[in-house]
């Protein structure tokens, strides 16, 4: 039982870590679109990346990409571009500012903007001055998508 | 940034190439419908408008092809009994006035319009004789009462060609609907023209985008069994995209119905039209 307790302290102090280095949505530098930094200080894990990629109350990304990574998931969307390859397409640094916002860089994008709390109109209540992911999945997802290189 | 601009024009030609309706023709009972027309000429962005029908599978199409296989026809006959029910203190019913539903034939095609500075629906008309002319209490806006009605009403008008209004007193009113089409609003910041005008026959997961045209309603669909109201599917749309939806017969929904309305001028009223 102390183990335990102990591992939920660590982990209670990793969290706590993480949300001291994170990056409030309102001060993400973006330099032409593109977001250097990690959005906490730290790389994201790309094995969760992958889940909340796919989760459709998360990022529900393949609503509108196809991604061969994922054969699992029927129906992939195709509003937007596939992501197969996306890795040799993009740096980490500008999938972060797609991610973020896509509007940073492609005005008038039907994508969303994963990691703003603000700017948008009419929210419905539970998720007014909410981003869609948090710091932590935007960068997870960022680490699984650097993953996604063609053969 | 070359990749950045490269990627401009790809995704510039993935919208070009946005015209992915199947080429069927539909007919109903042997009754030929238009569900392929030139848009009306104040549509900027389309030159063709499709009935939602070209964008589903052929089993959800054929549902629609013959009124005994249409869900729907439950909630019309329905609606012919409630046309018949006396309701409310003067003890009368619809048909004490209506000698015949069919008398309505080419309202729905009409609706949403201004009368008296107002801007009018099918369910206001219908809660009007309810409360003025039958002393009855007036139904929901998207109950199964009024879902019965607007579609018993609505299919007088099946085959004839959608032609509301958008000049003289009609304009304020589109104006408005017109802007709430291209607004974005909730946490996925979409407006109705990011799916349904500059991405319509493309797949958004499971489901074929279609130009949101709304000749069909109330329409059947699959997902929930039963008649959906214009304004109760707008609501759905809104609560999607994470916005606080407007209220149902509120002023910014019968806005919004007249527009979409009007984009739809000169496709075939499909009331009561089968969807997913």
């Amino acid at each position: 039982m102390k183990r335990a307790l102990g591992g939920a302290a660590i982990i209670a102090l990793c969290a706590s870590i993480g949300a001291a280095n994170e990056v409030d949505p309102s001060d993400v530098m973006f330099e032409e679109g593109v977001v250097n930094a990690s959005l906490t200080g730290q790389a994201g894990d790309a094995v969760s990346g992958r889940k909340v990629f796919a989760n459709r109350k998360q990022g529900n990304c393949l609503a509108c990409h196809t991604n061969a990574d994922i054969p699992e998931q029927s129906f992939h969307g195709e509003v937007g571009p596939t992501l197969d390859g996306v890795a040799d397409r993009w740096s980490e640094a500008e999938l972060r500012g797609i991610v973020t916002n896509a509007k940073m860089i492609f005005e008038g994008t039907i994508m969303p903007a994963f990691y703003i709390n603000a700017g948008y109109e009419r929210p419905l209540g539970k998720f007014d001055g909410k981003s869609i992911l948090s710091a932590q999945q935007v960068e997870d997802v960022i680490a699984y998508l650097m993953t996604l290189e063609d053969e | 940034m070359r990749r950045i601009t490269t990627l401009i024009a790809v995704s510039t030609l993935a919208v070009g190439a946005a015209t992915a309706q199947d080429s069927n023709e539909l007919s109903i009972d042997g009754a030929p419908m238009v569900t392929e027309v030139a848009a009306p000429a104040h549509m900027e962005n389309v030159d063709t408008i499709y009935s939602g029908w070209r964008f589903r599978s052929v089993e959800t199409q054929s549902l629609e092809m013959d009124d005994f296989d249409n869900p729907a026809f439950v909630f019309v006959d329905k609606g012919i009994d409630l046309f018949d029910a006396v309701d409310g203190s003067e003890g009368k019913a619809c048909a004490s006035c209506h000698e015949d539903v069919a008398e309505f034939a080419g309202l729905r095609t009409k609706l949403p319009k201004v009368q008296d500075g107002e801007l009018v629906t099918m369910e206001e008309l219908v809660n009007g004789c309810r409360t003025e002319r039958m002393g009855a209490e007036p139904w929901k806006w998207s109950g199964g009462d009024m879902t019965a009605m607007t579609a018993l009403i609505g299919l007088q008008s099946r085959g004839m060609p959608i032609d509301v209004a958008i000049d003289g007193d009609a304009a304020p009113f589109w104006e408005k609907g017109k802007e709430l089409y291209y607004t974005r609003v909730g946490q996925l910041d979409m407006a109705c023209s990011n799916c349904h005008e500059d991405n319509y026959g493309v797949m958004i997961r499971a489901d074929h985008l279609s130009q949101g045209q709304i000749n069909g309603f109330p329409t059947y669909r699959l997902k929930n069994a039963k008649l959906n109201s214009s304004h109760g599917r707008f609501k759905g749309c809104m609560k999607n995209i994470r916005a606080e939806p407007y209220k149902e017969g509120g002023e910014k929904f019968k806005a919004l119905e007249l527009y979409l309305a009007s984009r739809g001028n000169g496709l075939s009223v499909e009331t009561p039209s089968v969807r997913n």
